[in-house]
């Protein structure tokens, strides 16, 4: 009996090690965005990383200040208004506002489960589909990172890159070319 | 026979008229020259190659550059010669099917290092391939000029020095003004180059440049920050080439190029560090290397990020 005691009380003493020490050292540091991420990164336990606000329009968020008082409308249909910016160029054909936008809180995106998700850590949304890309950018292979290769780092938000809505990588202008020898005075 | 022992030989070797004359030229030429020179002009002449001086005579040489280059730019220079970091090795790893030929990298990196503009020198160079011919410098274009990039059909391959760890040019220099530091940087001492560009005829990625004329830096647009072995500015008839941005690097950031690149194709790290972003792609990713079949051995890695 005493043994079976002994037993119980190790199991409940090293399951509360497991689940308390990994938090005591990923004291997140907070700089001028105001906030951190709300994850640990995959490999950088202890490291502080940086992600810049998500890029929104002018005067579009938050989304609550129009939409509080309007009828959510699932249908399918030319966007108004507002949103006639917007091309749906991202699976289309399967996908409409209210698949990544919560209908309910009006602030907030969410997963294909139906938790809600902050637009502060969206990559966990495009994660659902992309989740090789989102190991990838965890551990600061997909994406720009900026700051310090053996110390603090900056990362972007998938959304900084990307259009959500349009997620293809625009074309862009390249710098004038080199040029040719042999025109050295 | 090292240069002390051949003195000693020298000197207890026989006094003849021809050795007695040889020894009194060489004596009062040097003084001659010496004695018409100011003080700086002689520090400047006499000064030796950067791995033989004492870190005094480094402290020295470093300030009076500064002085120097802050006179002749009217900007505040300051000039390091910040030793590696223990335990490093840099590498870097460059995803081809992010990049897309946009050249930011090229003029970031002019800036950054002080290259001349008039004459032009580009440490980097974008080649643009087809897609349906591969990795094909025989039919690379690096004077594209489309309206947008990435061109229908092709892919882009920036190249600059890929830092070997068997270089040809550090073997083929015949004054030893390029060698490997302890961090992986092939670095060139531009004091100590004569000029020769053997090291670029040896090169088999053309990262070398040759400062053909007087380098013309824009006052407005220099960068003031700089290293002994990296970017302070160099003179006409030395060479030059990427230094994995020593200057930043050695202060734990990251190369410019890497912070520059729009679409994050660049990935920068230590290659002894199990954690970096560097090990992870070569343990993760497919990984190749340029000319592998010439047993340069690069720390300079390109690899498909898809």
């Amino acid at each position: 009996m005493n043994k079976i005691g002994l037993l119980i009380g190790f199991i409940v003493i090293s399951l509360a090690a497991i689940l308390i020490i990994p938090r005591l050292g990923s004291g997140h540091h907070v700089r001028e965005w105001g906030y951190a991420p709300q994850q640990t990164l995959k490999g950088q336990e202890g490291m502080e990383i940086q992600i810049p606000p998500p890029p929104f329009s002018e005067d579009i968020f938050p989304c609550s200040e129009c939409h509080a008082e309007m009828e959510t409308n699932p249908e399918r249909r030319e966007l108004e208004d507002f949103h006639d910016d917007i091309i749906l160029d991202h699976d289309e054909e399967n996908r409409w506002c209210m698949d990544c936008h919560d209908a309910e809180n009006r602030d907030m995106l969410h997963s294909a489960g139906g938790e809600l998700i902050d637009f502060k850590e969206s990559y966990l949304l495009c994660g659902q589909c992309h989740g090789p890309k989102l190991r990838d950018w965890r551990a600061g292979i997909h994406g720009r990172r900026t700051g310090s290769w053996n110390g603090q780092k900056e990362y972007l938000l998938c959304a900084h890159c990307h259009d959500p809505h349009s997620p293809q990588y625009k074309k862009m202008k390249p710098e004038p070319p080199p040029k040719k020898l042999g025109k050295i005075k | 026979m090292s240069t002390s022992n051949k003195r000693t030989v020298y000197s207890t070797g026989k006094v003849n008229r021809r050795n007695f004359l040889k020894a009194a030229a060489v004596t009062s030429s040097s003084a001659a020259l010496s004695a018409c020179m100011s003080k700086e002009t002689r520090e400047k002449f006499f000064q030796k190659d950067f791995r033989s001086l004492s870190k005094e005579e480094i402290a020295g040489i470093l300030s009076r550059l500064e002085a120097e280059y802050s006179r002749k730019y009217g900007k505040e220079f300051t000039v390091s010669a910040k030793e590696p970091i223990p335990e490093t090795m840099f590498g870097f790893a460059l995803d081809i099917s992010r990049c897309i030929g946009c050249r930011r990298c090229v003029y970031g990196c002019v800036n950054e290092n002080n290259q001349s503009r008039e004459p032009q020198i580009h440490w980097i160079r974008v080649l643009e391939m087809e897609k349906e011919k591969g990795i094909d410098f025989m039919h690379a274009d690096m004077h594209y000029d489309h309206e947008e990039v990435p061109h229908e059909g092709h892919f882009y391959l920036p190249v600059a020095c890929q830092q070997c760890k068997n270089p040809p040019c550090v073997k083929s220099c015949p004054v030893g003004a390029t060698w490997i530091e302890p961090d992986g940087i092939v670095v060139v001492d531009y004091d100590w180059c004569i000029g020769c560009r053997c090291c670029m005829a040896a090169c088999p990625y053309g990262a070398r440049h040759y400062n053909w004329g007087a380098v013309q830096l824009p006052a407005e647009n220099l960068n003031p920050h700089t290293h002994y072995l990296g970017n302070r500015p160099r003179i006409k008839g030395v060479v030059e080439k990427c230094t994995f941005c020593i200057q930043r690097v050695r202060e734990g950031r990251y190369p410019e190029c890497v912070e520059i690149c729009p679409v994050g194709a660049r990935k920068f790290g230590n290659l002894l560090d199990k954690d970096s972003e560097i090990r992870y792609i070569l343990e993760n990713k497919r990984v190749l290397i340029l000319k592998e079949e010439l047993n340069t051995q690069p720390n300079f890695f390109y690899f498909y990020g898809t």
